[in-house]
Formats: C-alpha cells, structure tokens, sequence
C-alpha cells in the first residue's frame, strides 16, 4: 500500500472512533446533542458531560494510543528486535512504581497531579540510571538488559508495597489503578499529557533516520555515518516522554506499543522511519477502540481498559507470531 | 584520494591485536589484505574507516578522519562490514538507497541522481533484478552483492571491504573483483580484505599481508606471493605460476612444524 493511503486510512479510522468515543457513555444523549453541545454549548448538562468526561477521555485514548504505538515502534527499530516493547526498558514499571508510593503514602489524595506528578518521577530515575548506564556502556544489549533488570526491580518493589499497604482499600485501590484506565480524566491530564508527548514524539522522530541505518546493523549504520550514541539518547528519552506521560495518566496500558507496529509494518515498506507515523495513528484507533470496548461490553459495568488491551493484545499476537513467523524473525 | 595510516595500534581487552602499523593506499588501485585468522585485518579495517578507537594517525588526503563528523566521513569512506545484517525484510532496492543517507539526509525524497546511482550500483552487482524481493529472503551470496551494492551507492572515493567475496559462487565471486576494479578504474581507493589466495593474486595491484598484528609483507602480488612468505605467514606451501592472464596459485599442503602457530 503505498504511504500517503495508509496514513490517511489510518488518521480516517482514528477520527471515526474518535468521534464514536465521544458518542458513547451511560448518560443517553443522542448523537446531535452530543456534538451541539460539545462544539456550541446550549444544553448545559449535556456540554457538561460532553466537554468535562467524554472529550477528556477520548482526547487521551488518541494521544496515549498514539505515543505507545510510536514508541513500540522506535524501540523496535532502535533495538532491532521486533519483541521490544515500551516496557522492555522498564519506564512503565517505574512510573507505576512512583504512583503506587504515592497512594501507599496517601499523598496520591492531596492534588489531582500528585498521582502523574509521582508517576513521571518513577519515569525519569528510570531514565537518569538508563543513561547514566548508556554512557559508560557503549552497547545496545546492556540497555536493553539494564532496562529489563530496572523494570523487574520497580515490580518487585512495587510488589513490596502492596505488601505493606496498610489497608485492603489501599491495596484495592492501587491493583485497580496498576489494571490501566481512562475513566474520570480531566482536560488538566490532556493539559499535562500534551507538551510531554509531543517532545517525545519529536525526539524520536529525530532519531528515525538512524533507525532506518541500523536496519544494516550498528557497524553498517555507523559506516553510514549514523550516530548511533545520540539516537540511542533520543529514543530512550523519547520513550520515557511517550510512557511516562501515559502511566501517569491513565496507569499501565500495555500492548499497544507491542502489537501495533506488528500490525501496521506489513502495510509500509518496514523502514523504520516510515513505521513511526502509521504505528502511532493506528495505536491512537486501537486505543480508541480499546476504551469502547471496555465501556460497552458488559452492560452497565465499566472494565480497565488495560485488562482489554492484554485480553485482546495476547491472543492476538500469539495469531501474529503464529501465522507471520517469517515477518517476525 | 590518498589515504594513509601511521602506527596504528590497537589492544582489545588488554591483546595488542595491531601493533604500529603504517600504510598507504593509493587511488585508482585495488589494494588487497590477506592473512591468517587472528592476524588483525578487520581491526585494521575497523581503524582505516573509523570505526575503532586506535592510537597512531589516520588521514585521507592530508585530514584527519579523527576530526571528520559522522557524515562528512561517510562522505569520504564507504564501509562494508564482515557481518551481513539484515534486520527487517526490506527491499533489496531499500537496502541500497540507505547508502544514499549520508547524502539526502533529513530530505525524504531521494533526487534523481540519487536514484541513478542506486541504479548503477545494482547494476554494477548484478542485483537489479532482485530490487523488489526482500533482502531477508535472498541467499547468503545474494545478500552480499545487495549489501556490496549498497557501500557503492554511498559513492565515495574510497571503499573498504571486509571479505566482501566470502561465500560467493566462483562466477559472482569474479564479478564482485571485477566490479572493484572497475570502481578502482574510476579513480577510487579501493581496500579490501579476501581468503581466497588465488583471488586476490589475479584481481589485486597490490597485496598486503598480515601476521600476528604486523605487516609481514606489502607490494605487488607477485612479490608477496612467494613460497616464502606464504611459509611464513599462513605455514602453507603452494603452486605458483604465471601465465597469459596473470597471476596463479594452488595452495597444495601444510609446511612442517606450523601447525598451530599461526
């Protein structure tokens, strides 16, 4: 297929389950309503639930969705590896690591930003060890490894904590946030979300053309006169911009950044470069979808959004590796 | 262009695996290394196209590559690794234009000289008729002309090849010597490492060979190619002859007591 098709494909998909998102939720408005109220106001407990729950929330899918779906897919061309995932490199489990001490601490209750606040936190010592271990180690492997003993480390210790919760409510209340969900947000997440994303976004996009040299290996991009140091910098920034901001907001969704470039590569001619746009416009649809699903599927009951995301993700991707073993290895 | 190395050395994990080598490569030549495994050539190599820190000075033309960004070395020296690495099943025809990078850089779309000249180099290999099929999928010797025709699309003055030729057929083997020649032939500095002793004797100008980190031996193939120093460096003895098309030899047997050492 060829490119400019594909991204439009995709960005028309993105928009359509944007707009049913914002169609969809327990108070029965009907659709004209909803989009009256959204844009021109009148209605005033429809603009309400309009502009305060149901735009916060899809607005997030899109923008999560998005930067796991361009950071699975940086990773993967960073890594050469098409299992990398944004969590390899453990900023995921230390960002949820930095909200759990939060509501362990009972200071998640003081702001509505102390949670993401906590959150980003975890995020960035992740990143200050990743590169501190980057600098003095000249080596892809050792990222990937420190990466994968960082994500471990921040498990266990966040095992630890629900261990020592003080109470089952505590405990209840951090599992349920560990399951991922975008219920409740606020334009303030959008707010915070945005800047952190798009810088995140920028960086990797900076590195892409390095990532289609390492296509050749490190030694064949190097010789082409990549600097494979700076974009190994760019993309674990980039990453931690991307799945930082995201935990920090809507708490671990996994997945997405592991499936969609999966899923889109076959469509583009596998550069790197130019899996990075289409791998983050179809993260954006399937979150989208995603969060549909788990607001719609059982009747009157709202699930994580991250249990659907793993209930559909595992499988299919077992039908992924299953039926492409060629594409994958 | 000229490029020339001054005591060059290296130590990896505490070995000194090259030790003050000098060197002059001259443009228009195809400029053959041999020697044992072990001897240091791709370290050499590594070295010359600055790809590995090394004590000692190289320069091309008077510069040198130590200053030189990423990209303007790129520029300069095209450099094909031993190891063949393919990580994603793009096309052959993508696997040559990445050697157009250090040229297009951030614009997106390739010009049509950088689309010629991934033309040429597919045609100099003999890969054109593979551009759409996926460079994973192709056989060891198909994949090292894809990736020999993407050091060439890079279009530099000089070209160093690590055993470009390993695991080719006899007659793709000819043809990748000859397609070095003919870059030779357009005045570039052409450096290339080889195994196959008979190869290098009949398509190089000049040979250098390679023992235990040192020069052992550096001229014209006739010259290196002796009884001698084949003894020497590699502990072999061998048929060597000349005829009307240049250069011949048969390595025919072990010398006694070298087993092992080298």
């Amino acid at each position: 297929m060829n490119r400019p098709r594909l991204i439009t494909m995709l960005a028309v998909l993105g928009i359509a389950v944007f707009v049913l998102s914002l169609l969809i939720g327990p108070a029965r408005i009907g659709p004209v309503t909803s989009i009256e109220a959204l844009i021109a106001g009148g209605n005033e407990a429809a603009m309400i639930i309009m502009r305060e729950i149901r735009l916060p929330r899809a607005l997030l899918a899109v923008l999560i969705g998005f930067s796991l779906g361009v950071a699975g897919a940086a990773l993967q061309g960073l890594l050469r590896n098409p299992l990398a995932e944004p969590g390899i490199i453990g900023i995921s489990a230390s960002a949820s690591l930095g909200a759990v001490l939060l509501f362990y601490t009972g200071l998640a209750g003081a702001s509505l930003l102390a949670l993401p606040a906590g959150a980003l936190t975890g995020a960035a010592l992740c990143v200050l060890v990743l590169l501190v271990i980057s600098a003095a180690q000249a080596s892809t492997i050792t990222l990937i490894l420190a990466g994968v003993a960082l994500a471990s480390l921040a498990g266990a210790l966040t095992s630890l904590v629900l261990n020592l919760s003080p109470n089952p409510y505590a405990s209840y209340e951090i599992i349920f946030w560990l399951l991922g969900s975008l219920k409740d947000r606020t334009m303030d997440h959008v707010w915070l979300v945005i800047p952190l994303m798009v810088v995140g976004w920028a960086a990797l996009w900076a590195s892409s053309r390095t990532l289609d040299a390492l296509s050749l290996g490190e030694e064949g991009a190097s010789g082409l006169g990549a600097n494979i140091p700076r974009a190994r910098v760019l993309v674990v920034c980039g990453v931690a911009l991307c799945v930082g901001a995201a935990t920090a907001v809507s708490g671990a969704i996994g997945f997405i950044g592991l499936i969609v470039p999966h899923l889109v590569r076959p469509l583009t001619n596998r550069l790197p470069s130019q899996l990075l746009l289409p791998a983050g416009l179809g993260g954006a649809a399937l979150l989208t979808i995603a969060d549909i699903v788990a607001r719609t599927i059982i009747p009157d009951r709202e699930l994580n959004v991250g249990v659907v995301t793993a209930l559909i993700g595992a499988p299919f991707f077992l039908w992924l590796v299953i039926r492409s073993r060629r594409e994958l290895f | 262009m000229q490029l020339s190395a001054s005591s060059i050395s290296i130590s990896l994990s505490g070995r000194q695996v090259l030790k003050g080598v000098d060197l002059g490569l001259e443009p228009g030549q195809v400029t053959g290394l041999l020697g044992p495994n072990g001897a240091g050539k791709s370290t050499l190599m590594r070295a010359l196209a600055g790809q590995l820190a090394h004590q000692g000075h190289v320069e091309i033309d008077g510069r040198a590559i130590a200053g030189m960004s990423e990209v303007e070395r790129a520029r300069i020296i095209a450099w094909l690794p031993q190891q063949r690495v393919l990580s994603w099943p793009i096309s052959v025809q993508a696997v040559v234009e990445l050697g157009r990078l250090p040229w297009h850089g951030w614009r997106r779309a390739m010009s049509q000289a950088d689309r010629e000249k991934c033309a040429a180099a597919m045609d100099l290999l003999d890969v054109t008729g593979l551009a759409r099929r996926p460079a994973t999928e192709l056989s060891g010797g198909e994949q090292a002309r894809v990736l020999m025709a993407r050091a060439v699309a890079q279009d530099t003055p000089v070209l160093v090849a690590d055993e470009p030729a390993s695991g080719l057929d006899p007659a793709h083997q000819i043809s990748m010597m000859a397609a070095l020649r003919h870059l030779a032939g357009q005045g570039r500095t052409v450096f290339v490492s080889l195994h196959d002793l008979s190869l290098a004797a009949r398509w190089c100008d000049r040979l250098i060979l390679m023992k235990d980190g040192e020069i052992a031996a550096d001229g014209p193939p006739d010259k290196v190619m002796t009884d001698a120093t084949l003894r020497d460096v590699y502990g072999i003895s061998a048929r060597i002859g000349r005829d009307e098309c240049g250069l011949w030899l048969a390595p025919l047997g072990l010398t006694e007591g070298e087993m092992g050492n080298g």
